[in-house]
């Protein structure tokens, strides 16, 4: 009786702060919108809390999405290269996070697989023989297959030992970290921070976008991300591959009782996360610079790429977006930081929007106790 | 053996402050909460830790880096609110919200250092804590205080019994009159507490200011001595210190002869590699509480 009047009960249309939250929590899509604008909107009461003005926090993104800078009226679409450059490694490590969620699993290696593949790329720009457009290419696919074996193999403990991929994620992002240091300090002529240069034919520059977008750093790794975005598409939506994977992370016993083998399922999205974020470290290695890097520090790629996947729901169009939006968020950094804004504040909003995701779970349990209580005083009325 | 006996002091120093996280996380995950945040609450402990002396320091003299401690670790319980917000109150997932906290401190601490400070990183002081006798930090001491309290606590008092309950099996615990929610909100802010003093014993014995890279991995380290410690105060400790001497003999190991054929990063890997080992090697009994990361509902049985 009660679940049919929670069916049929038509919240009213008058427009006050309920019925506005009731519209926004009612898709994913809408709920994400709702999390960006609260992180915004929190992150400007933060500028101003700290006696800045935030009209300058957002005079900078304005330059970085349309290169326009409002305050001098000049306009340099290199801007609008960096941001897209800076959206691509953000991209594909938010494909990484959000394809092991749709299996249910939390990838929190993306930063160690993204480790990964940045080392094997460097490595393959240093010693693999130096053919045009085959090199590179060579580099990106053995970037992209060392970090899938990665990230398997926490898929395989998860199937095998029942191992907490949360935990295992964690430790194989700082072993990484460790070996490719070790590794990388091991080239002959490295030093503590850089290898030699890498040769030109390792190189993702496009000179045509570099033309286009007036020397920005934008290069062929965006196209690597737009193809990413839309093999993920296809895979969760159109294969039984990710039928399978999809079922298995909706409810794994259901799965695995209608045929599906659930501890493939693991295997499978874990390495196939992983090879996502190991092309964003084969696009930063090949793309961003021109020797190899020794690591001082996490590059924190991965990290943003929970935040990347959790807005963008998981599906391959929603972080593709949210990939561009957080891009825009790092590329307004520079900019802020010359406008009097400290820049960190790019980390905040995200890491702001990575709590009101987790809070989201509370305002539908809000919306629902709402909505219960309406029905129960409609019918006490009826009655 | 002679070298070995010569580092133990700084052994000690790096051994301190994942002994003292871990325990937060001990606390935290019995009660029934995940908490893979220790890593960015230590690093708000460090921050307040460091910008707290560097201001009391000439007023204060010695007393300043007592009352940093005192400042680290409020902050870092008043951050791991949120994460018992959204864990406990709103049963979020608690690897997005404890996610959400450690972004969170990779930029609040810098932003915050550029307004104060205007630079990226906290002002340097000039005496961070003093060593005693032996050349051991009072840290040392403050772990081994957080050890057999937290032992203690969780063992010895029926408060210990009931939040190791709530772990456990929550809905029998509520079924005995225990405030399930109070619980996992008093154990996560311990575990803040905690991590945030972490932070602070840190940052006021291994270096002279906050900066990006300060914390470095410790707070995940501590968790890793957690899980290999299998949840138990004994085994946590234990864990802590051997974890603690693979940092030290990373960073140290260059006074140590026989170990020069090492690369540091041997050592720096080492606790990563045997908590993963040993992730698959006690594989067939599950150690962790049973309730952990699963939000407590009254209505399930």
């Amino acid at each position: 009786m009660a679940e049919k009047g929670l069916k049929d009960y038509k919240a009213p249309k008058k427009l006050d702060a309920y019925r506005l939250l009731e519209v926004f929590t009612a898709s994913d899509g809408r709920m994400s919108i709702l999390v960006v604008l609260l992180g915004f909107l929190a992150g400007t009461i933060i500028v101003l809390a700290v006696g800045r003005n935030p009209g300058n926090m957002f005079a900078a993104l304005m330059q970085a999405m349309t290169g326009w800078d409002l305050t001098r009226g000049v306009w340099n679409i290199r801007y609008v290269g960096e941001w897209l450059a800076l959206s691509t490694p953000l991209i594909l490590t938010g494909l990484s996070m959000g394809f092991a969620a749709r299996a249910g699993l939390f990838n929190i290696g993306a930063e160690g697989q993204y480790i990964v593949g940045l080392t094997i790329a460097q490595f393959g720009a240093l010693y693999l023989p130096q053919i045009p457009v085959l090199h590179v290419v060579l580099c990106v696919l053995l970037a992209a297959m060392g970090a899938a074996i990665w990230g398997g193999i926490v898929g395989w403990l998860k199937a095998r030992f029942n191992a907490s991929e949360v935990v295992a994620t964690i430790m194989l992002n700082y072993v990484a970290f460790y070996l490719s240091r070790w590794v990388t300090m091991a080239i002959p002529g490295a030093n503590t921070y850089k290898t030699p240069n890498l040769p030109q034919s390792a190189q993702l520059d496009a000179g045509f976008l570099q033309l286009f977008t007036n020397g920005s750093n934008l290069n062929y790794g965006f196209f690597i991300a737009l193809l990413s975005v839309l093999a993920y598409w296809w895979i969760m939506e159109r294969t039984r591959l990710g039928f399978s994977l999809r079922a298995t992370g909706l409810n794994r016993d259901a799965a695995q009782a209608s045929g599906i083998n659930a501890n493939r399922s693991a295997v499978v999205s874990m390495a196939v996360a992983g090879a996502f974020a190991g092309l964003a470290g084969a696009v930063v290695a090949l793309g961003s610079f021109n020797f190899g890097r020794v690591l001082s520090g996490l590059d924190n790629y991965g990290f943003s790429g929970i935040a990347v996947a959790l807005v963008g729901n998981s599906t391959g169009m929603g972080i593709g977006l949210s990939g561009l939006l957080f891009g825009l968020l790092a590329s307004g950094q520079p900019l802020m930081q010359s406008r009097g804004i400290p820049k960190e504040i790019t980390l905040i909003i995200s890491g702001l929007v990575v709590v009101f995701v987790s809070l989201r779970a509370g305002v539908r349990m809000f919306i629902a106790w709402r909505r219960r209580l309406s029905v129960a005083a409609a019918e006490a009325l009826d009655a | 053996m002679r070298d070995l006996i010569l580092i133990a002091p700084s052994v000690l120093m790096m051994a301190a402050p994942i002994l003292i996280a871990a325990m937060g996380g001990l606390v935290s995950e019995r009660s029934g909460v995940s908490n893979i945040a220790l890593e960015g609450l230590m690093g708000i402990g460090a921050f307040t830790a460091a910008s707290a002396h560097y201001f009391m320091e000439a007023p204060l003299g010695s007393g300043s880096v007592w009352l940093a401690l005192l400042f680290a670790a409020i902050a870092g319980m008043a951050v791991s609110l949120i994460h018992a917000f959204a864990s406990v109150s709103l049963g979020a997932d608690q690897v997005i919200s404890g996610t959400g906290i450690n972004l969170l401190s990779i930029g609040v601490p810098v932003f915050l250092a550029q307004i104060i400070f205007r630079m990226e990183r906290t002002q340097p002081f000039r005496i961070g804590m003093m060593p005693g006798i032996g050349g051991v930090y009072p840290t040392a001491y403050i772990a081994l205080a957080v050890v057999l309290g937290t032992w203690y606590v969780l063992y010895k008092r029926p408060f210990g019994l009931r939040l190791r309950a709530c772990g456990e099996h929550p809905q029998a615990a509520a079924g005995a009159g225990i405030n399930v929610a109070r619980m996992r909100y008093i154990a996560v802010m311990a575990s803040g507490a905690l991590s945030g003093l972490a932070g602070a014993c840190l940052v006021l014995t291994q270096t002279i200011q906050y900066t990006q890279n300060t914390i470095n991995g410790a707070g995940f380290i501590a968790l890793a001595a957690v899980s290999f410690g299998r949840w138990s105060p004994k085994g946590v400790t234990a864990a802590s210190l051997l974890f603690g001497t693979a940092v030290a003999l990373a960073i140290y190991m260059v006074n140590v002869e026989s170990l020069r054929v090492l690369p540091p990063e041997f050592f720096s890997v080492l606790p990563y590699l045997i908590t993963l080992a040993t992730l698959v090697a006690f594989s067939g009994k599950d150690w962790a509480p049973k309730a952990i990361g699963k939000p407590f509902d009254k209505g399930r049985s």
